[in-house]
């Protein structure tokens, strides 16, 4: 088990990602979606809780009893998501408004408990917090995908700024409403697991 | 390894595990405190440019698009007086009380608040303050209040919305109507947020001929040429109901109606004078 801190960054962004191979975190990316900016906000948000709950729980696994361990992980993942519920309602007041209970539910997501449980509880602090980087950036690289489509082609803006005029504004296109609602992040969601397997065909679970 | 996995271990873990975790986080919730309160104030001040449409008619966008120094200028296009809802007339109060005056504390304290017993339109609130504060929207030069803000709030499925209604100065068209907090589900009871569903309520009557509250939310899409009522919110019945319980509750005279009165005959004779 001698893997470098650059291996378990890199490789949850594509050849073992959180959400297109791991299926994990996926109501969170429907959810969030609909703009560049919430999903960037969500993303550095879950990057923050997993890489520190890697951290803390890693810290302090040769100490956790077997019998409580899972909860132990769930009170250290709690403490944090709501520390950073705080300061986002401190420091971006409308952008968690906008995330309103998503940020909560970091606590439920799977991502953050899957790699405390399955990693950090097995190895040392240093590179259990890159993995929960890693596993945190390959999330959000989801996200921002998703998230690019979505705003791009319901709203015809990317990050708020316009790209494409709208007809109502006396542009040229016409939005996809679709794209702004929830369904279409599975679509795209599912579009992005099939172009990772056309690339990578290793992933592919025999049927 | 035994030692570990040991009974007074596990106590010791979970106690000094619950005292960190509970440090870090009303430490957290302490610290960030009063920027936390200055944001929650500067969002209820852009709900009031949102309802009164000001940020739209001056800017052409909603009022989170606005930098500082706009809202600050709108802004100074408002002010505020408090009311005494029973009789329907201003208490006199210094700068320093409105500032302090909170809806909130007002509508659980003993002394300030009463029981609300309005089996028509039930908000499902105990009680409400005696007290609220109104707001008056003043355009620069015209010298008349153009418009009317009245907070209203009343509960939806999950909790209490809490809004804003915005009324023009014959005190029965509605100007908008926006919500600052509220916990309804995300996609269905949370569009009352959404801004198209929100410009509805411009131009929507608040009383009927006989001068009762008539303004609602329909079940379903508003029959058309109906100046009483804005769509239904579709998934969310019992948003829509408790939209259409507060409005009414509010405009009746059990609320407001008493100080719309005042209100009424204030600017009937503050128009004489002018003429």
């Amino acid at each position: 088990m001698s893997r470098k801190a650059s291996d378990v960054l890199v490789d949850p962004l594509v050849n073992n990602n959180p959400i297109a191979l791991q299926i994990l975190g996926i109501c969170s990316a429907l959810a969030v979606t609909s703009k560049m900016e919430t999903s960037l906000v969500m993303s550095l948000a879950v990057i923050a809780v997993t890489a520190c709950s890697n951290l803390a729980v890693s810290a302090i696994r040769n100490f956790i009893p077997s019998s409580i361990r899972i909860i132990v992980q769930m009170v250290v993942i709690a403490s944090l998501v709501i520390v950073v519920d705080q300061i986002l309602k401190a420091y971006l007041f409308d952008i968690s408004k906008q995330l309103s209970v998503f940020v909560g539910l970091i606590i439920t997501n799977c991502i953050v408990m899957g790699r405390a449980e399955g990693f950090a509880m097995k190895n040392g602090a240093g590179l259990s917090f890159f993995d929960g980087i890693g596993n945190g950036l390959g999330y959000g690289l989801v996200l921002m995908f998703v998230a690019f489509f979505r705003e791009l082609f319901g709203n015809g803006t990317l990050f708020g700024i316009e790209i494409f005029q709208l007809d109502r504004n006396g542009g040229w296109y016409n939005p996809n409403n679709l794209m702004l609602l929830p369904p279409s992040a599975f679509f795209l969601i599912g579009l992005m697991i099939w172009l990772i397997r056309v690339w990578k065909p290793e992933q592919i679970e025999e049927a | 390894m035994q030692q570990r996995d040991s009974l007074f271990n596990t106590l010791l873990v979970a106690t000094v595990l619950c005292v960190v975790c509970s440090l870090a986080v009303s430490g957290a919730a302490v610290a960030l405190r009063p920027r936390q309160e200055a944001n929650e104030k500067l969002d209820q001040q852009k709900n009031i440019l949102d309802a009164t449409g000001l940020a739209i008619g001056e800017y052409g966008v909603q009022a989170s698009m606005l930098d500082m120094d706009q809202i600050t200028e709108l802004n100074g296009w408002i002010s505020e007086k408090l009311v005494d809802l029973e009789t329907g007339q201003y208490l006199e109060a210094s700068a320093d009380e409105l500032g302090k005056y909170d809806m909130l504390e007002a509508a659980s304290g003993s002394d300030t608040s009463v029981s609300i017993d309005n089996r028509t339109y039930n908000i499902g609130e105990p009680s409400r303050p005696k007290i609220m504060k109104v707001f008056f929207v003043e355009e620069p030069g015209s010298n008349r209040i153009s418009q009317v803000v009245l907070p209203v709030f009343g509960k939806g499925l999950w909790g209490t919305l809490y809004g804003y209604l915005a009324v023009r100065s014959d005190l029965n068209t509605i100007q908008g109507l926006t919500f600052y907090q509220h916990k309804e589900t995300p996609g269905l009871g949370g569009e009352v947020d959404n801004p198209s569903w929100k410009a509805q309520w411009e131009g929507v009557k608040l009383f009927d001929e006989s001068g009762a509250p008539a303004a609602m939310v329909a079940k379903g899409p508003a029959p058309t040429g109906d100046q009483y009522a804005v769509d239904g919110l579709s998934g969310a019945t019992i948003t829509s109901r408790g939209v259409t319980n507060l409005l009414r509750y509010w405009a009746s005279d059990d609320a407001y109606g008493p100080y719309l009165d005042t209100l009424s005959n204030e600017l009937a004779s503050s128009t004489e004078g002018a003429n």
